[in-house]
């Protein structure tokens, strides 16, 4: 089972990307003139089981662009699917709540696409996601779940943010970490009341006490492998 | 990666571009301000702080330390009130985690149900956590960290000194003192953000920021929770929000949540700063109900997708500049402190 996502945005109809690249300033400019974003490649196995791709993601601040979206593309997917068929011991509230979250989800995808132009990944590869391996027909597995989702996500971000040259590009991506945070915080409070900063992301100990999880984009592919049905090669994104 | 190449580039969106490059070797001495060697390896990515130093120099734009012992201000700020409200006697800093309760805090200590209780004093854990990490990367870095203030110098019901302020009652009632709690956390929120882009020269320093950005964005999240679900709910997360956000807010900031949990003194918090003269062209501080990010309103833009207008603001949080934090600090310092 798998969940197709459209390719064409209807943003690209509507609006004039100038404006985008005038407000993030001279170092976006500079990239948009040398850079390729994301490198997608059908693999034609023709092998039984869905189409896999391959989503290589390039060394500049498009790459780690590239790499966001995907993360948002997954929370997107994986929201839209539960609120489609909600578990049956889901409250009017959880419904709501999961309704606010999609939306959020959503709207940084579609953001994070307007922003990429030409260069999402998805101009290239459609992608398309596995959610089997979730109980998506209870609370407690929707819960489950999201948390994880979640918690990647906010690990992925604070290790994206040095992969960032644009100062434009890194205040954009900032206004998104703090509300996966806040997600996060919330699903986990849900699944465990009182886990929203738990041990296992937030050190309680030693020289890095209080600080929150950071996880490198090798890291993150690797959560996120089975869910998300293509290859993905993230060794030529930034490091530091 | 050819340079100059890139600069005549820019120079034909932005003539002045290398008019802004003037004074480059006050921007390479930036750069290198934070122990780290400029190498050709590094070259492509300090190039972004390149350019964040030459759009942003102008002034006196903030530096790695500046930046780094404003956050730590805030931190002192945020564990003294946990502090005084759950445990010890206000003090912060090494050796901050007293485990001694006063009858008063006891007292205060008793309107929160146990899940609730322990979630604050995780957090109180945490920003006492903050602030020795902060003084430690600060040290570590030859920098000197900003002594811890007195305790006086703040006054949490906001009576500048005369503790019958607004919030009268801040460390007697659980609803007071989630309220303050609440509009400390979100303003710590925007705070790190609106610094993010002056550590970027330093990226173990801005991972770290943004690590600490994070955990607040938690804290104001369970809190804002335990505010709609009331102090006493186990499961207060399982309560949805009210019609009012001052009162019952959601878990996220929602358009200017009402003015905040005190809208008369609050407000701000939520509303659009006012940017330094320093600030990079292009970086503005909208109130937290913008909906329109990289020059394009996302709600007009993606109608069709026929979300509510407050998913748009809800989606992306806003920076706050350190003058517009500095006047919301100052609720809560005494008249003539100059701590913040």
């Amino acid at each position: 089972m798998s969940e197709s996502v459209p390719t064409t945005s209807f943003l690209e109809r509507t609006i004039q990307r100038r404006s985008f690249f005038r407000v993030a300033g001279a170092t976006a400019a500079a990239s948009t003139l040398v850079l390729a974003g994301c490198v997608g490649s059908d693999d034609d196995n023709d092998e039984t089981g869905p189409s896999v791709s391959t989503l290589r993601f390039t060394k500049d601040d498009l790459g780690v662009l590239n790499y966001a979206y995907l993360l948002e593309h997954l929370e997107a997917a994986f929201y839209q699917k539960v609120v489609d068929a909600f578990p049956s011991d889901f409250t009017a509230d959880d419904r709501a709540a999961f309704v606010d979250l999609r939306d959020h989800e959503v709207i940084h995808r579609e953001f994070l696409r307007y922003a990429l132009g030409t260069n999402a990944f998805d101009n290239v590869v459609p992608i398309a996601f596995d959610f089997t391996s979730f109980n998506l027909t209870t609370r407690a597995g929707v819960y489950a779940a999201a948390q994880l989702l979640e918690d990647v996500g906010v690990g992925a971000y604070n290790g994206a943010g040095k992969l960032l040259t644009a100062p434009a590009y890194l205040k954009l991506v900032g206004k998104i970490a703090s509300v996966e945070s806040r997600h996060a915080a919330f699903v986990r409070d849900q699944a465990q009341p009182g886990s929203f900063a738990a041990a296992d992301v937030v050190e309680n100990t030693g020289t890095l006490a209080g600080l929150d999880t950071v996880k490198t984009p090798t890291q993150v592919a690797e959560l996120i492998a089975k869910y998300v049905q293509a290859t993905l090669i993230v060794t030529d994104l930034p490091t530091l | 990666m050819n340079f100059f190449h890139i600069l005549s580039e820019i120079e034909k969106t932005d003539p002045e571009v290398f008019e802004r490059f003037d004074s480059r070797r006050e921007v390479f001495k930036h750069l290198t301000g934070f122990g780290k060697k400029l190498t050709a390896a590094t070259l492509p990515m300090a190039m972004g702080a390149i350019f964040n130093k030459a759009y942003g120099q102008t002034s006196s734009a903030p530096s790695v330390f500046d930046v780094l012992n404003f956050a730590l201000k805030l931190e002192y700020l945020e564990a003294t009130f946990y502090n005084l409200g759950l445990a010890g006697d206000g003090t912060v800093g090494t050796g901050a985690a007293s485990t001694t309760v006063s009858a008063s805090q006891t007292v205060l200590r008793n309107q929160f149900s146990e899940t609730n209780r322990n979630a604050l004093l995780k957090i109180r854990t945490d920003e006492n956590n903050h602030v020795n990490f902060l003084r430690a990367a600060i040290t570590q870095a030859g920098g000197t960290p900003i002594a811890a203030p007195a305790v006086s110098q703040f006054d949490f019901t906001g009576g500048k000194g005369n503790n019958a302020g607004p919030f009268a009652g801040v460390f007697s009632s659980a609803a007071v003192f989630l309220a303050v709690a609440q509009s400390l956390e979100d303003t710590g929120v925007r705070a790190y953000k609106g610094g993010a882009p002056y550590l970027a020269s330093n990226k173990d320093v801005l991972t770290a920021a943004l690590n600490i950005h994070s955990v607040e964005a938690r804290h104001a999240s369970r809190l804002r929770t335990m505010r709609r679900g009331g102090p006493l709910n186990n499961e207060a997360s399982k309560t949805a929000a009210g019609s009012n956000p001052s009162t019952s807010p959601k878990s996220w900031i929602s358009g200017q949540d009402g003015g905040g949990a005190a809208p008369t003194y609050t407000a701000p918090i939520y509303g659009a700063g006012q940017a330094p003269s320093y600030t990079p062209a292009g970086i503005t501080f909208p109130a937290e109900d913008n909906v329109t990010q990289g020059g394009v309103n996302l709600q007009t833009t993606l109608a069709s997708l026929n979300f509510p207008a407050a998913a748009f603001s809800e989606a992306f949080d806003e920076p706050l500049p350190v003058p517009t934090v500095i006047t919301i600090a100052q609720t809560f310092t005494i008249t003539g402190s100059t701590f913040f």
